[in-house]
């Protein structure tokens, strides 16, 4: 019996079968073209017939509008490449909340970065000592704006147990965003943090916390 | 453990840099005369103390004289601790270090960060150390945190509850 082999390759190639330059694929091609253009295909294409308030309600109901604003913080939202830093205990949580259960990567946060230039959040889990204060200020400065910044557990927030001579709490130095409390928070607390950080930056960049503390025009870059 | 009497032996021995010697639950310890420390602990290193374990700072406040400084020697071949206690005033801490390395042979090369430590914690100055800044605090933190008349600090908490306490203070 004789095998009859066809070679791989665009179609009209080498092989009597295979459909023609002019056949049904350059047909669906010059089709796809025409409806682009807002021509009839086939009774397809029904807005090629609408005119006026039709067409409008018709454009309305099929195309989405956004501000370019609103796309990028969307997009932002949706990616945060948070700095991969612990300080203590609860970057233990951290890597928890990296981990499976809680699954960090559900809202596109899971490329902890190594260096700071190529990271825009930046999750202080533990306390900071007065030594280390200047260096997280460093690390801080050097990330690229817009950068956010969560504060995470009793000790980073207020000092918690640790209220003394060695500890500084971390408003102390640079904005923080979003405070979550715990010792250490749990995987769950933290997420909570970070989905406030993610609707902070899509649509509430306030969240109110300037007129609690007074502190309306401080903003950095309004 | 040399037991009580291996104690007063090793007190004799020391002469009179040996000003007291304790002996309580098991634990060996010589009360040592500040100056003398050197000496002491190099005799003591012939006696088979060779491993210094660990060396600490203590405030007594408001006893006088007030710091003092431990030295926890071990015997390896017999399983076999000594301390050996110092105490300085606060006016005047000085300590000679056992750190720099001697021609004899006497020095302790470990001793070095933990009388950093004891310098960042205690203030106590050790005289002769090869490299005596602080060791955990910033080199431009002022005071000495450990000692019990340094001031706590941290942070005044404000608590959801307390709020309009605080807010009608700032007024």
């Amino acid at each position: 019996m004789e095998v009859k082999r066809e070679p791989l390759g665009p179609a009209g190639q080498g092989s009597p079968n295979a459909p023609l330059a002019d056949g049904p694929l350059r047909v669906q091609r010059l089709n796809a073209e025409q409806l682009l253009r807002g021509g009839e295909i086939e009774g397809r294409n029904q807005s090629a017939h609408l005119k006026g308030t039709e067409l409008e309600q018709y454009v309305q109901e099929r195309v989405l509008t956004t501000t370019l604003d609103s796309a990028v913080a969307w997009a932002r939202s949706n990616s945060f490449f948070p700095l991969a830093f612990g300080l203590a205990c609860c970057a233990m949580e951290t890597f928890q909340t990296a981990g499976p259960r809680m699954d960090i990567a559900r809202f596109g946060f899971e490329a902890f970065r190594a260096s700071p230039r190529q990271a825009d959040l930046i999750i202080l889990a533990g306390r900071v000592s007065i030594k280390m204060a200047p260096i997280i200020r460093r690390l801080y400065d050097q990330m690229l704006e817009p950068k956010w910044a969560i504060s995470m557990g009793a000790c980073c927030s207020s000092m918690g147990v640790f209220n003394n001579y060695a500890l500084v709490p971390s408003d102390k130095f640079m904005p923080i965003d979003v405070h979550v409390p715990g010792c250490p928070p749990r995987p769950e607390a933290l997420m909570h943090g970070v989905l406030k950080l993610r609707k902070l930056v899509q649509d509430d960049p306030d969240m109110g916390w300037r007129e609690r503390y007074e502190a309306v025009g401080t903003e950095e870059s309004p | 453990m040399p037991d009580a009497t291996g104690l007063e032996l090793l007190a004799a021995e020391l002469g009179d840099a040996a000003l007291e010697t304790v002996y309580f639950r098991n634990r060996a310890t010589l009360v040592v005369e500040a100056s003398r420390i050197r000496a002491v602990l190099a005799t003591l290193r012939t006696k088979g103390y060779t491993f210094l374990a660990s060396v600490h700072g203590v405030d007594h406040y408001p006893e006088e004289p007030r710091l003092s400084v431990i030295y926890e020697l071990l015997d390896m071949s017999r399983v076999d601790r000594i301390t050996v206690k110092l105490r300085v005033p606060v006016d005047e801490p000085t300590v000679p270090s056992v750190t720099a390395d001697a021609p004899d042979g006497s020095g302790w090369p470990t001793a070095d960060h933990q009388e950093r430590e004891i310098y960042d914690m205690f203030g106590v100055v050790f005289e002769g150390h090869p490299d005596l800044r602080r060791i955990l605090m910033p080199e431009d933190y002022e005071g000495h945190p450990q000692r019990r008349d340094f001031p706590l600090g941290g942070e005044p908490v404000l608590f959801t509850r307390d709020e309009a306490k605080w807010l009608e203070s700032r007024e």
